[in-house]
Order: structure tokens, then C-alpha cells, then sequence
């Protein structure tokens, strides 16, 4: 199913920490980061992608548009999604990850916020967040192309132009280019990724000294 | 779930991609068309009844093992979104000291070839290729001068780099804590604890027959042996790799041994397979390269001093040479960490199109490589048969010991396993070795870089590669060098020096394996 990437702003991450952030010794275990569709009605989530970089628990909380005059609440979609198996180890810790609706608690119609609460119980990292993020909302079922006037309303009656003396007949032509296009696409589909085997280049392996990029 | 099918149906797409280049895909081919012949190929029915043909002759059985063979080497299909790197490595700061280690070897290279004024590739002339081709057979009784060549790199430089090692993300304090390690290796990788391996290497349990113990003298052979060779023979007659794989976790019979490896490997050898080596026996006699003479002072140094496998010196000529122009290794770097070394040709310095990998594989070999060929030659004697059979537990396992990857049979991985099982069930030991100056690693680091090879009598050592194809993991080693630990720790105790405590573990070669394995996993008392 196709899907479209919807362009969001992502705020800046607020570290929940009891006590005043300056003078305590440890680090924030929460981190909550809020993304906003400023430019986009409120959409049906399909899926949410992103890279991991050590973060251990992911919450997501998602506010939607309700047609009554009632204040949109948050509520709950996904609760303590577990990214690393072992908090103190490098496992998943660096992973792509992608969370489709079907993981979701609550139906995900129209979504007009979202709010991801990383959790990161282990006092080994420095820091810990999620990158990269990228919310997709379900593509259009179907193409809505228009088409040229010419290709939807075809001329009625067209006399076919007369044929030049000694040329082969261009219909005929016609038939068998695209027969040999079709076997050029089906070489082109079936390509296979084994090598030839050459390391030399047209017969010379005469190197110069090993490049360090 | 949704989810999975998607998964599973990708899986399904990759093999299916990777087998259509094979040559077992032309065969299978080639065999239908052949089957159509037969009178119990129906047009109506054709598809099942060919499916049928497959599953009698034997076909079948053959795809299920390339099948197999496929789902065991190559990683799962990535999330769409992670770069090709990410399959290599998904850790930024080990692709980063892998690249920059990567870098010191080709600085190392280059101004070898500087010093020497060796080119890196020389094309041979003619009365050269002649004279090379009289001698294949005997390339050990060449005496070339390599008193200038010295090793690109041994295992203590790597470990080194491995000591060097650091998240920039995790806490580095310079005071002790419970976070910092004890040992040498200060990445928080995940390793298996006791349980855990206990579950994973479950059929070398007290109460599971093993050869390398219940095969030995005192042992009368019905309780046992005689069985497990009468299995061993069915699973051959079936040409199950599954099977096999789950077969030699408790040992191979010496006579079945070459046979299940091949099995288990899904080598075949076809007319191509010989003619792909002859190919590549052309190459070596037509261009010599530098690499070639780093291999022959590696032999020199190493397999040619070993009592047990000087004998396979030409050989080991004939392999390795060979496998520095096979550029079919280069597929293994797309789930390595590591990359091949790049150079251009001379004059077309930056053109794309001249771009060249050097050596042809993209393996630089290092002090110890030729070991990790020398025990199969007392399994393979064709060298063919050889070179294939090397060249897949090469791309399959050896990579591994010698580059920076978190992947749990990595070698940062098995030295921090190592680490980690002696600290916490000989905990006295391991200080005693820390506080004389003696750290464990120091003295097993050379141990898991060569899987043992050289260490361990031959006998002995393919019954541990056994079992590293059979479980498809390199783990193995690093439970074998603490229970080497424990098995000394008495003596060790009493050394005070880096020196005595190499002096306790110099001598390996009186060791018997399967026994150690069993004591240290199942008998312990912690």
C-alpha cells in the first residue's frame, strides 16, 4: 500500500526530572518530544519510522480532532514499546524501527499531535533520543491522473496517412519493436547480481598505490 | 499478523533473488526440461507432477539445503530504511574504529610498497608464467627472499585497537565504578551468561553422547559411537544439511567428517566449481601481487614450523594464492563490517571506471591467516574441493575474528564473553591475573583469533570446528579459552608475572576439548 510522508515539526526534547535539571548529579531518564502538523488537516497515521539511538522505552500519546466543542484529549497508543531487550547493553540501541497502526491501542483517524515519551531507566548513557523521524499518512488509493484531452477524446475518424512506395508496412514495424522491447525488459527484469569474475580491467591490473577514502 | 507475512514473504523474495544466480537454478532448470520427457509427466498436472520428480530424485532435497544454506549465512532483510552500512554494522562508533583500522593497514601496505619499490600488481612475463606453471605443485621449495616483508599486522596490534575501543555515548568515568569493566574490552555489549549457554550448547550436556569423550578407549563403542556413526551414514545417504548441521554438534566420525562438512557447507562439486579454480590458477600464474608475498612469509613463519601441518605447505600455496584473486569473496562484504581495500589503475587516478578492489578478494592477510587453512588439508586433498571448502567457512565464520562488529561471533563480542565468564565464575583468578599485570585476554586474545588453530592437537581441533558448524557460532571459543583457564587456574594462582602466567598456557596441545566444554558449561560449581 502506498504511503505518504506527512511534514511535521518536531519540537524540541524536554527532559522530565524531579528536581532542578542544573544542580542535580544524574541524568533525565524521560525525555518527551511533542510533533505538531502545522500545515496538515488532521490525517489517519499509517506508520511511524524512525532510527533509534539508545533509547529503551518508547510511549506515544496522540491527540485527535473530535467534531464537538469538547478539547481534544491525549490518549495512550502505544505503551512502553521495548527498542533495547537489555537497557545496559548496546542491543537495538541503534536500530531502525517502524510502527505501523495495527500496533496501535486506539484507532489512529485523525491525528492532530503526537507525543513520544523516550525512557532510558540505565545510567550508562550520556544521552539518549530518537532520530530521523518520519510519520506517514495512507497514499491516495488510486492514481488520479488527468489525462490529455487528445488521449481521452480520441479523433472520431482519422484517415490513415498513404503508404510510401518500397517501405516495409509500419504497423507490421510497429509489432515487432515492441516485441523486442518486451524481451529487453524481461532480460532487464531477470537481472541477476552473481559477477563476472574479472579484477583486472581490460586485461591491466597495473594499481596505483591504495586510496584511503 | 500482518507484520510477519510481510517479513516472511521479503526473506522469501531475497532468497529466492540470491539462488536464481546459482548455478543450482540452471540445473534445476535443465532437469525439468529433461523430466518432460519422462512418461509420468502429465501436460495437465505438469506443475505438480514435476514437483513430484523433483521430490524422488533428490532435486528437492538440494534446494531445501541451498534453502538452508542461504537462511544461515546472510542477515535477515534490514528495515527499508537503513542504509547498506547499517547491514554492515548498525553501531556508528565501531564502523568508525573498523574504518580507521581499516586505514592503518592500507598506510601500512602502501609504505611497504614505498620502501620496497614493489609495485602492488606486476603483470608476469611469459618465460615467469612458464616457469611458475612447471612448479605449482611445488611452490614450498621456492626460496624467495622475504627477509624484507614483514606482516601487515598480528593479532596483538588488533587487540590493541580492540583495548581502544569506546562509545562515545557511555559513561567512560575514570574512576571505578560499576560500570567500568574489569577487563580489557570497555563496550557493553550483550553476551550470553552460563544459563543462556547452557541452553544454546545443549547437546554438549553431561547426559548427551560426544565424541572427543564417549569415543575413547575406555568407553565400550555400543554404548555410543557405533550409533552415532550408523546416523551419521543415514544422514549422508539423505543429504540433509539440516541434519547434518544438528548431527556434528555431538562430534563427527573421523571417516564421515569431510563428507558432513561439504554437506553442511553445501559445496557441490560441479565441473564448473573445478573450472572456477582453474580460472583463478590462471590469474595467479598471469599477475603477481604483493599480497602474494605476504603470504608466503605468512606459511613460512607459521604453518611451514608447525609440526603438524608442515607437511601441507604447497597447498597452502595453492589455496591461498588462489584466494586472493577470487573476486566472489567480495559478496561477503556486503554483512561485514569490514571493507575492501580500493585503488585505481595506474593514470587513472578518481575515473570510476578504472577502479579496481586490491587484492581482487579485498582480504589482506595478516600473521596467522595460513592457519585457518592448514587443518582442512587433512580432510580435503583435492585442491579444488580444498580451496571451496576454505573459501565458505571463510566468508561464513573467519571474517569475524578479524574485524570490528558487534554481532554476537564477533571477535569484540567472544573477547568480551571471555572476559565476562571468567570474572564471574573464577572471580579470584581473574584478579589475581589483573593485579600482577596479567590480563586474561592478553594470553587467549591469539587463542579465539585463530580459532585455535596451531594451539590445539588437530585431532582435538576439529572436533571444537565441529561444533562451530554446528551451531553456526563462534561462541564456542571464547567458552573454550575460560574453561582453559579453569582447568590451569591452580597454577596460575601461583604465578606473579605476565610472563610465568604465558609460561603456565604456552602448551596446549595436550588438551582434550569436549571434556573441558562439558566441565566448565555443566559441572561447575559456582
Amino acid at each position: 500500500m502506498s504511503r505518504v510522508s506527512v511534514p511535521c515539526h518536531v519540537k524540541g526534547t524536554v527532559a522530565l526530572q524531579v528536581g532542578d535539571v542544573r544542580t542535580s548529579q544524574g541524568r533525565p531518564g524521560v525525555l518527551v518530544i511533542d510533533v505538531t502538523f502545522p500545515s496538515v488537516a488532521p490525517f489517519e497515521l499509517q506508520e511511524i519510522m524512525f532510527k533509534n539511538y539508545y533509547t529503551a522505552f518508547l510511549s506515544i500519546r496522540v491527540r485527535q480532532h473530535t467534531s464537538a466543542h469538547t478539547p481534544a484529549e491525549w490518549v495512550t497508543c502505544l505503551r512502553d514499546y521495548c527498542l533495547m531487550p537489555d537497557p545496559h547493553s548496546e542491543e537495538g540501541a541503534q536500530e531502525y524501527v517502524s510502527l505501523t497502526k495495527s500496533q496501535m491501542l486506539c484507532d489512529m483517524a485523525s491525528v492532530t499531535e503526537l507525543r513520544l515519551i523516550l525512557r532510558q531507566p540505565s545510567p550508562l548513557w550520556l544521552s539518549f533520543t530518537v532520530e530521523e523521524l518520519q510519520i506517514y499518512q495512507q497514499g491516495p488509493k488510486s492514481p488520479s491522473m488527468t489525462f490529455p484531452k487528445w488521449l481521452s477524446h480520441p479523433v472520431p475518424f482519422e484517415q490513415p496517412a498513404p503508404l510510401l512506395e518500397g517501405l516495409p508496412d509500419p504497423s507490421k514495424i510497429s509489432s515487432e519493436v515492441q516485441q523486442m522491447w518486451a524481451l529487453t525488459e524481461i532480460v532487464r527484469a531477470s537481472h541477476t547480481s552473481t559477477r563476472i569474475g574479472r579484477f583486472d580491467v581490460d586485461g591491466c591490473y597495473d594499481l596505483n598505490l591504495l586510496s584511503y577514502t | 499478523m500482518l507484520q510477519e507475512e510481510s517479513d516472511l514473504s521479503l526473506v522469501i523474495a531475497q532468497i529466492v533473488q540470491k539462488l536464481q544466480g546459482s548455478s543450482l537454478y540452471s540445473q534445476l532448470e535443465r532437469q525439468a526440461w529433461a523430466s518432460l520427457q519422462r512418461p509420468e509427466i502429465k501436460l495437465e498436472s505438469l506443475k505438480e507432477d514435476i514437483k513430484e520428480f523433483f521430490k524422488i530424485t533428490g532435486w528437492e532435497k538440494k534446494l531445501q539445503n541451498a534453502v538452508y544454506n542461504e537462511l544461515n549465512m546472510f542477515p535477515l532483510p534490514a528495515h527499508p530504511a537503513a542504509p547498506p552500512e547499517h547491514l554492515k554494522e548498525p553501531l556508528v562508533y565501531m564502523r568508525k574504529a573498523q574504518g580507521s583500522w581499516e586505514k592503518r593497514i592500507l598506510k601500512s601496505l602502501n609504505s611497504m610498497c614505498t620502501e620496497l619499490s614493489i609495485p602492488l600488481a606486476r603483470k608476469r612475463p611469459a618465460v615467469e608464467q612458464k616457469e611458475l606453471l612447471n612448479k605449482w605443485n611445488e611452490m614450498g621449495t621456492d626460496e624467495p627472499d622475504l627477509s624484507l616483508f614483514r606482516p601487515v599486522y598480528a593479532p596483538k596490534d588488533f587487540l590493541e585497537v580492540l583495548i581502544n575501543l569506546r562509545n562515545p555515548n557511555y559513561e567512560n568515568g575514570d574512576s571505578l565504578s560499576f560500570r567500568t569493566h574489569l577487563g580489557l574490552i570497555q563496550v557493553p555489549l550483550k553476551v550470553k551468561g552460563i544459563p543462556e549457554l547452557k541452553e544454546f550448547f545443549v547437546e554438549l550436556s553431561l547426559t548427551t553422547g560426544q565424541l572427543g569423550i564417549d569415543d575413547s578407549t575406555q568407553v565400550p563403542p555400543e554404548l555410543f559411537e557405533n550409533e552415532h556413526v550408523r546416523i551419521g551414514q543415514k544422514v549422508l545417504a539423505e543429504q540433509d544439511s539440516a541434519a547434518a548441521q544438528q548431527y556434528v554438534r555431538q562430534g563427527s566420525p573421523t571417516a564421515l567428517r569431510a563428507e558432513l562438512w561439504t554437506l553442511i557447507l553445501n559445496i557441490s562439486s560441479q565441473p564448473e566449481d573445478i573450472l572456477y579454480y582453474e580460472q583463478l590458477k590462471t590469474n595467479v600464474i598471469q599477475h603477481d601481487l604483493l599480497v602474494d608475498s605476504l603470504i608466503y612469509k605468512d606459511v613460512k613463519l607459521t604453518a611451514s614450523n608447525d609440526d603438524y601441518y608442515f607437511v601441507f605447505e604447497d597447498y597452502l600455496y595453492q589455496v591461498l594464492l588462489c584466494f586472493s584473486r577470487d573476486t566472489s569473496v567480495l559478496g561477503h562484504f556486503a554483512y561485514n563490517s569490514a571493507s575492501p581495500p580500493k585503488s585505481y589503475i595506474r593514470g587513472k587516478l578518481g575515473l570510476e571506471e578504472y577502479a579496481v578492489f586490491y587484492p581482487p578478494n579485498g582480504v589482506i592477510p595478516f600473521h596467522g591467516f595460513s592457519m585457518y587453512v592448514a587443518p582442512l588439508c587433512f580432510l580435503y586433498h583435492e585442491p579444488s574441493k580444498l580451496y571451496q571448502i576454505f573459501r565458505e567457512m571463510y566468508v561464513r565464520f573467519f571474517f569475524r575474528l578479524h574485524s570490528i562488529s558487534s554481532h554476537p561471533s564477533g571477535i569484540v563480542s567472544l573477547c568480551l564473553l571471555f572476559e565476562t565468564l571468567l570474572q564471574t565464575y573464577l572471580p579470584q583468578l581473574f584478579y589475581h591475573l589483573r593485579e600482577i599485570g596479567a590480563q586474561p585476554l592478553r594470553i587467549s586474545f591469539k587463542w579465539m583469533v585463530r580459532a585455535f588453530s596451531g594451539y590445539l592437537a588437530t585431532d582435538q581441533l576439529l572436533l571444537l570446528w565441529d561444533r562451530i558448524l554446528g551451531y553456526n557460532s563462534l561462541e564456542i571459543l571464547a567458552v573454550l579459552a575460560a574453561a582453559v583457564f579453569a582447568f590451569r587456574a591452580v597454577n596460575l594462582m601461583e604465578v606473579t608475572s605476565l610472563a610465568a602466567a604465558e609460561a603456565v598456557l604456552a602448551d596446549l596441545s595436550t588438551l582434550k576439548v569436549m571434556p573441558l566444554l562439558q566441565i566448565f558449561l555443566f559441572a561447575t560449581v559456582t
